[in-house]
């Protein structure tokens, strides 16, 4: 992982996640503008899957377990995913809070996936 | 598709508004947990067998959970009960455990310092759900079952 490129995601997915989490709970369904959120984590993120391919092969290796890694990434990136379609077919106040979930536990993802791709563990 | 109105479509499943987060929460961490015994079985599962058979009861047990919460009917809302009181039980014991005996664990699961590797979600989600599911008994709702 490149550290400035995880914090750009990290970002995106913490103000994407409080933004919906405060409009669901201002009682809106799902718009546009929350999840356009959701949709940039995911497309995002999709670029985080070919850096971490690339990444590798030009020496930057994970330190801790890839397996682990990947399974992290992967989870995350269907997380966006997954909760657009809930948001597209239920319209409802709590779907945008749905969303926004979604995006923080991404966030928390990303930061696992920073740790064991930086940190020493073993 | 005609007759399906938004009425009747929602009283169809037991689960509604606030709820629908709670399933939410509860399929990310179904994920989280799958994810994450899968990989630690895959990779040693002869370190901490023990934890990681624990990582993996967890990943069942919330599919489980996830699935008995949107599933219509009383068999199903049973299910629930059970899941989430199983998974209210196991973060308080394993949660002590991992503190008080910390051999037994020598790798982490989903449940160890009381879920305080996933923000203590494991913690507070049973209670949620069972406050959740206390109030939404099935014959208070009408549907087909």
């Amino acid at each position: 992982m490149i550290l400035w490129y995880t914090v750009v995601q990290i970002v995106v997915a913490v103000l994407a996640g409080l933004l919906a989490v405060a409009f669901g709970l201002a009682k809106r369904p799902p718009s546009d503008l929350t999840m356009a959120g959701a949709a940039l984590l995911g497309v995002l993120l999709l670029a985080q899957i070919v850096m971490a391919i690339v990444a590798p092969l030009t020496g930057n290796d994970p330190t801790g377990n890839p397996y682990e890694f990947w399974a992290y990434l992967i989870s995350a990136f269907i997380l966006p995913p997954v909760a657009i379609l809930w948001a597209l077919l239920e319209r409802s106040r709590w779907s945008t809070v749905v969303v926004g979930v979604a995006c923080l536990a991404v966030a928390v993802m990303l930061y696992r996936m920073h740790v064991i791709w930086t940190v020493q563990l073993a | 598709m005609t007759a399906t109105s938004p009425a009747s479509t929602s009283r169809r499943r037991r689960i509604s508004g606030i709820g629908l987060v709670l399933v939410a929460v509860y399929g990310i961490l179904a994920l989280a947990a799958t994810g994450r015994s899968t990989v630690q079985i895959l990779s040693d599962y002869s370190e901490a067998p023990l934890a990681y058979s624990l990582s993996a009861l967890a990943a069942v047990v919330y599919i489980l959970a996830t699935v008995a919460l949107v599933a219509p009917g009383r068999g199903w809302y049973r299910v629930a009960w059970i899941t989430i009181g199983f998974e209210l039980l196991f973060v308080l014991t394993v949660g002590t455990l991992s503190i008080v005996d910390a051999e037994l664990f020598p790798r982490d699961t989903v449940w160890s310092y009381y879920g305080g590797g996933y923000l203590f979600v494991p913690l507070v989600v049973p209670v949620l759900g069972m406050l959740w599911l206390a109030r939404h008994r099935p014959g208070t709702v009408r549907d087909a079952s």
